[in-house]
């Protein structure tokens, strides 16, 4: 294996941390407006609470995946980062915002007791969740689909060019996959009435995750040469992502939670390796001219930085993943009415 | 007005506002580390109140400070993708092992820290926070890595139409690193210990939780009259690395427009920026000499025949950064470097006398120095990066030749727009809750000890 098929590699890993770890506390926040609902004001806002909390130890070093992958992007791809964040500009910058005002509201909106003041920022958790959760699976379906690049690796298209039906199907999925995976980890983090309402509501979100995945299928058949590239049985991956999330409805049903929490997040990694996979070994494909695409050879760093990059993610990679999945291990407890709530 | 324009004004408030988070997040995260270590090794319930209340200060500041530098990490592929391209090979490699080093550590550490008091033991709880603090400056290391290579570019070569890194150890030891971190990360440590002292002297002149004030003020005291005097003596390393290195920049801080010898220093200078001639000016004789080289005798190039140098090296064009603002840019930060260091030791001095409460004046002027790093600290990156002008990296690529050419002005523009709108409403929340804890003193309240933890019932694996 090359190293450019390593830092390809890599860079897909990084996206799936992004996706198996923030996918749900997306979903926390899009869910928070909905599972929070109670006659009583203060109630609502205690639940509020506990639902942020449940992902209040995690969801900054979760979103240090994405970050990660940009900076990875970067490092060994310098023409694929230079291309696609000048490209999809003003997406990018809502992404940005979306992001940047989702962290100050997760870390502000209890400090302060005014109705007004937490109802402002509460929106802003719900938005901030929300907008990535769509633009992500948009970018994504873009990058499949493919994008007008010329022939010196520029992006020609303009904004709307990315809001096609396909990339908006593929952020469809990306947003259900990610709520649904967000209910089952609240079901999977509290007690009481957040548990249950949020069991209901991963029974409904399952069956409209699966209606839109069959869509964004369909489409994906007739929108991209993924037949002709990986054949008509696509082989164990995408098979496996597909048989995971019926399984997880199975799950969901029969109120295993723990079951049900891991075979979406096998779901949602499969299903992106998949993408990844039909990419390889073109990162950002061109719908213009096959050969004008960006790969990981024509976009890649020289290979001593590629080999001096290996070197640093062998050691440190595998040193994130321990103290992160120590983090997990540290807040194992479910989050009871009686908790003490920092957020 | 085009997207260059804009994209480097974009560039710099985002960049200068995200730079008024960072540094008192540097000096803070190990100032609380401190106090926790302090608790921990006592046993004193005195450094856990302190620890809980700027901790929580820390957290305020943190939030803003993590979100605008999110921004940092995609603004070079969104708006300088030409940069992008041609120094990826080597930039993007520190800001890649940034985020897989620092990032990750300070995030996922902050978060343990933050929900973890009733989960681990004392002792691992302090260490998380020092694994914070670790993270943060080391992520600054990083970063300065990465800009070092714009301000002196070493361990590459030029292949393939761009930058390629030849060695990376030659990288990491860039010189230039060696004399900006240092004074970086002790401008971070002035930042947070006129910020402790500040915030005490409010208390201390209303009486407030004595205790925790007069102990924080003499560890801020302390920290603050050391870093002070660091950042000076490796500001000035910094200026003789300078001159040797970017000797336009120094001309410019100088404003000395032809080469003199012995160099004199400008005490004020007036400039007539039309006819680029000075029209007024003080000088002390021999001084600059003494500042880049130690010495009485030297000779300091000045902007004319380094001008007339470039010419000859790189072509026809205008070399000579903004001279104004990178003039009085340098004379802010120095000035207000020597005032900061009278200021701590002013504060050493009463600390020692143990007369701090005695004097209200004084408490009311650490009120208001709180403000003084944070001018020093944009300032000093203003003349840094202003003073590279008209080089995005110094010697290989022009500004100009760094931006995206296929965004267009007009998105440029709404970017620019919303940072500006959303940042400055940001900035209003944060100065809102920073100011509103800070009066409120610390709290008595705390969650519960572990003991407390356990006796809650454990529902891990329950299914129904």
């Amino acid at each position: 294996m090359t190293l450019n098929t390593v830092w390809f590699v890599l860079i897909a890993i990084l996206y799936i941390g992004f996706f198996v770890l923030e996918g749900f506390d997306f979903g926390v926040g899009i869910l928070m407006p909905f599972l929070s609902k109670d006659s009583a004001p203060d109630k609502t806002d205690h639940k509020r609470r506990i639902l942020i909390n449940t992902i209040g130890p995690h969801w900054d070093g979760n979103e240090v995946w994405l970050l990660t992958a940009g900076g990875a992007t970067f490092a060994a791809f310098p023409q694929w980062y230079a291309t696609l964040f000048s490209g999809f500009y003003l997406a990018l910058l809502l992404l940005l915002l979306a992001l940047i005002a989702r962290g100050v509201a997760l870390e502000y909106r209890s400090k302060d007791a005014s109705p007004r003041w937490r109802a402002l920022w509460d929106w802003l958790i719900f938005l901030g969740s929300a907008l990535p959760a769509l633009l992500i699976g948009v970018a994504f379906g873009n990058l499949v689909r493919g994008v007008p690049i010329d022939a010196d690796m520029n992006y020609v298209g303009g904004f709307f060019n990315l809001l096609n039906p396909y990339a908006l199907l593929a952020g469809a999925a990306t947003l259900t996959a990610f709520t649904l995976y967000g209910a089952i980890f609240i079901s999977l983090k509290t007690d009481g009435e957040l548990r249950q309402s949020a069991r209901a509501a991963a029974r409904r979100l399952w069956l409209i995750v699966v209606l839109v995945l069959l869509a964004l299928l369909t489409a994906t058949y007739f929108e991209t040469d993924f037949v002709a590239r990986l054949g008509v049985n696509p082989g164990v991956i995408p098979l496996t992502g597909m048989v995971a999330i019926l399984l997880s409805g199975y799950f969901v049903n029969k109120n295993r939670e723990g079951w049900a929490f891991f075979t979406t997040a096998v779901s949602i990694a499969f299903s992106l390796v998949t993408a990844f996979l039909y990419m390889y070994p073109r990162v950002m494909i061109s719908s213009l001219n096959n050969a004008w695409s960006l790969t990981i050879f024509n976009a890649s760093s020289s290979p001593y930085t590629l080999k001096v990059m290996t070197i640093v993610a062998i050691i440190f990679v595998p040193i994130v993943l321990a103290y992160q999945a120590w983090s997990y291990w540290v807040f194992r407890k479910r989050l009871t009415s009686d908790s003490p709530l920092v957020y | 007005m085009d997207a260059l324009v804009l994209a480097r004004l974009q560039f710099a408030i985002t960049t200068i506002y995200h730079f008024f988070f960072v540094p008192l997040t540097l000096g803070l995260s190990v100032i609380v580390a401190l106090m926790e270590t302090l608790y921990v090794r006592s046993g004193n319930e005195l450094y856990l109140r302190m620890t809980k209340f700027w901790g929580k200060l820390f957290v305020i500041n943190f939030a803003l400070g993590v979100v605008t530098g999110i921004v940092q990490e995609f603004q070079f592929g969104m708006n300088w993708s030409e940069y992008s391209r041609f120094v990826g090979d080597i930039f993007g490699a520190p800001l890649a092992i940034e985020a897989l080093l620092a990032f990750f550590l300070e995030s996922t550490f902050l978060g343990i820290w933050i929900f973890g008091w009733d989960k681990l033991s004392k002792g691992v709880h302090a260490l998380t926070m020092w694994l914070v603090a670790i993270g943060t400056n080391v992520s600054a290391l990083w970063i300065l890595i990465a800009n070092s290579f714009m301000q002196e570019p070493v361990g590459y070569m030029l292949n393939n139409g761009r930058a390629e890194m030849v060695n990376f150890f030659d990288l990491v030891l860039n010189p230039n690193v060696w004399v900006m971190f240092p004074h970086t990360l002790s401008a971070g440590f002035v930042t947070a210990a006129f910020f402790v002292m500040g915030i005490s002297a409010y208390h201390l002149l209303r009486k407030n939780h004595i205790q925790v004030f007069r102990r924080s003020f003499q560890i801020a005291a302390i920290i603050g009259t050391m870093a002070a005097i660091l950042v000076a003596l490796n500001g000035h390393s910094q200026a003789q690395h300078m001159v040797e290195s970017q000797p336009m920049k120094m001309a410019a801080a100088e404003a000395l427009w032809r080469t003199e010898s012995p160099a004199s220093f400008s005490l004020i200078t007036i400039g007539d920026l039309s006819q680029r001639e000075e029209v007024f000016s003080i000088r002390l004789p021999r001084l600059l000499c003494l500042l880049a080289y130690n010495q009485l005798n030297c000779e300091i190039q000045g902007i004319y025949d380094l001008q007339a140098q470039f010419e000859q090296q790189y072509g026809s064009g205008d070399y000579i950064p903004p001279v104004a603002i990178v003039y009085w840019s340098f004379r802010i930060m120095v000035g207000l470097g020597f005032l900061m260091i009278g200021l701590a030791l002013w504060a050493l001095f009463l600390v020692m006398g143990e007369i701090v409460e005695q004097r209200p004046r004084a408490l009311q002027i650490f009120q208001w120095a709180i403000l003084l790093p944070y001018i020093a600290n944009a300032f000093g990156w203003i003349l840094t990066e202003l003073g590279r002008v008209p080089w995005v990296v110094y010697g290989l690529m022009r500004i100009e030749d760094g931006v995206s050419n296929v965004v267009p002005g007009g998105n440029v523009l709404i970017s620019l727009i919303v940072y500006t709108l959303i940042y400055g409403a940001l900035m209003a929340a944060m100065v809102y809750l920073i100011t509103k804890y800070a009066k409120a003193g610390p709290e008595d309240s705390h969650y519960p000890t572990a003991d407390e933890a356990d006796a809650m019932p454990s529902l891990v694996g329950a299914q129904d």
